[in-house]
């Protein structure tokens, strides 16, 4: 697979898009929860508007808890692919390791012929438990099980007819998966956390990486970044011709302490659902900094955050979580009209001129 | 406020007495305090295996809430090969790395002899500020020979247990009451 395979042109700068992991908590400042029906409705009405606002992505996590509402992502990513024409659509992430590869590959294929090209594979390994149990796999088994689909996976992409033998699956003797992608092939990507060690798998098996940079010094991402296209080049890939998109949180206000003091409480109470415990305000207040990586501020910082990091980490494309821990829908598409009016355009324009590959 | 100690022995009483004493203390000396003490004797604890602390059941999931909801922490462990004893290593294993941030925390040792005086300091509190824990610069420890029974034989053990209340109390009041005049005036 080369840059263009991926469908990623570093000449046109930047590409810029969001995503979301589908929650659904009660917004933190007035207790308001989305009914599920209203909450899968914004959705595709956001993706829709992040089209007309110009980004090139969109994609949706798959999640199967208490406040998510897109266990099943790929029938929303569906609706999305029919409402949208341009946009490209993806999750953010699948959840490799409890699905067959054989099904996550006939969707995304339909998808992508739904959608005339535009669908995309984000694999994940889970980042909460629950849906071991609901799904019946062994938390023992969560590394295991995920190298070993997200390989079939590959295979099957790669490959009309596969032949194959696991542990987690009955093997597939010269069998076909039908449907094929438009052009044949559709871009697969491993979602990786900051740490170095999915990163370090993902260049083994050259193939590209989403990684998400939520909060915490840019130079420690940069650590993975670095590794992941030190152990491509290692393994015979060319780093030039893989991408790397980088996910992080997304917060803009007409001013930093407007957008600090408005974006905490969502930070704050969507970590302590999702974790256990709340974000450290301290540590929140230091994002305002540059070398942090949370995009959270006024338009003007925010740019220069994603401009600082496409120096450091020289990514094709970054997609911006939006909507976390209750945000509002008229807030989430408010940051789309900030995303399409004030942030991209200029984003585009300084990166069309430093393209990187 | 709320003060969690938790007692680090599966067997035995010399940890727990001492705790015991130290809660009626905590307790005497403010009205504004909430004591629960975690005897692991009484509790059924599984072993982490690094998931998400929520997700474990039983009394295990109660000890890491109850932590974690916490203002202060005393971990009381008696030395066990000249160490923490295990038990207590795995209360601390099953919560997330930062899970002490702003937590007042100190240790209560109990042992057989002063050999292991330094228990507290060279191996529990390095843990601790791995933790981020606030660490309160005094603890406690305990010889057998200080403890008959069920009862503390020493006056002077006493006395320390007092002052480490009002050690903890102090600390925990003030650094809570700065920690909030300082995220107010973050942004």
């Amino acid at each position: 697979m080369t840059m263009a395979d991926y469908r990623i042109h570093p000449e046109n700068g930047l590409e810029v898009g969001i995503y979301t992991l589908g929650d659904r908590m009660p917004d933190p400042t007035t207790g308001k929860i989305s009914s599920e029906k209203q909450r899968i409705d914004e959705l595709v009405e956001e993706a829709t508007y992040a089209e007309q606002a110009g980004l090139d992505y969109y994609g949706l996590g798959e999640s199967h808890q208490q406040y998510f509402t897109n266990q099943a992502h790929t029938v929303i990513l569906g609706a999305i692919a029919n409402a949208t024409q341009n946009i490209k659509i993806g999750s953010a992430a699948s959840i490799v390791s409890t699905t067959d590869p054989v099904r996550l590959f006939e969707d995304f294929a339909t998808l992508d012929l739904l959608s005339d090209g535009r669908a995309e594979i984000v694999g994940g390994r889970a980042s909460r438990l629950g849906i071991f149990d609901l799904l019946g796999y062994k938390y023992e088994d969560y590394a295991e099980l995920f190298e070993e689909k997200f390989d079939l996976l590959l295979q099957i992409a790669a490959n009309e007819r596969v032949t194959w033998s696991g542990k987690f699956r009955a093997p597939l003797n010269d069998i076909a998966v039908y449907p094929r992608p438009l052009n044949g092939k559709m871009p697969i990507w491993r979602a990786v956390g900051g740490p170095a060690e999915s990163a370090i798998k993902a260049g083994r098996a050259g193939v590209p990486m989403v990684i998400t940079t939520l909060a915490g010094p840019v130079s420690r991402f940069k650590e993975s970044v670095d590794i992941y296209r030190d152990v491509l080049r290692k393994n015979g890939y060319d780093p030039a011709e893989i991408p790397v998109t980088t996910a992080g949180l997304f917060y803009v206000a007409e001013d930093m302490t407007t957008a600090l003091r408005e974006y905490y409480p969502h930070v704050d109470e969507g970590m302590r659902l999702a974790n256990g415990y709340g974000f450290d305000k301290r540590a929140f207040a230091a994002q305002r900094d540059l070398l942090q990586s949370m995009n959270v501020g006024d338009p003007e910082a925010v740019v220069e955050k994603i401009l600082y990091q496409y120096e450091q980490f020289g990514m094709q494309r970054y997609i911006a979580q939006l909507d976390f821990a209750g945000m509002p829908h008229k807030q989430v598409m408010r940051q789309i009209d900030y995303l399409g009016e004030k942030i991209v355009p200029v984003v585009k324009q300084y990166t069309r001129a430093y393209p990187k590959k | 406020m709320k003060i969690v100690l938790v007692s680090g022995a599966v067997i035995g009483s010399k940890t727990v007495t001492i705790l015991n004493k130290l809660k009626d203390a905590l307790q005497a000396q403010s009205n504004q305090v909430e004591v629960v003490l975690l005897d692991l004797r009484q509790l059924q604890m599984v072993f982490s295996d690094g998931r998400d602390f929520r997700e474990y059941s039983g009394d295990t999931l109660r000890v890491a809430t109850e932590i974690m909801s916490a203002d202060a922490l005393v971990l009381g462990s008696p030395v066990y090969q000249a160490g923490i004893s295990g038990a207590l290593k795995n209360v601390l294993d099953l919560l997330p790395a930062r899970a002490l941030a702003d937590k007042v925390t100190t240790a209560v040792i109990t042992a057989g002899s002063p050999r292991h005086f330094l228990v507290a300091d060279y191996q529990l509190k390095p843990i601790l500020n791995f933790m981020k824990a606030v660490p309160l610069a005094s603890s406690l420890y305990v010889e057998s020979k200080d403890i008959a029974g069920d009862e503390i034989i020493t006056g002077e053990i006493i006395t320390r247990i007092d002052r480490l209340a009002s050690d903890l109390l102090l600390t925990t009041e003030t650094y809570q009451a700065q920690l909030q005049r300082l995220e107010d005036s973050l942004f």
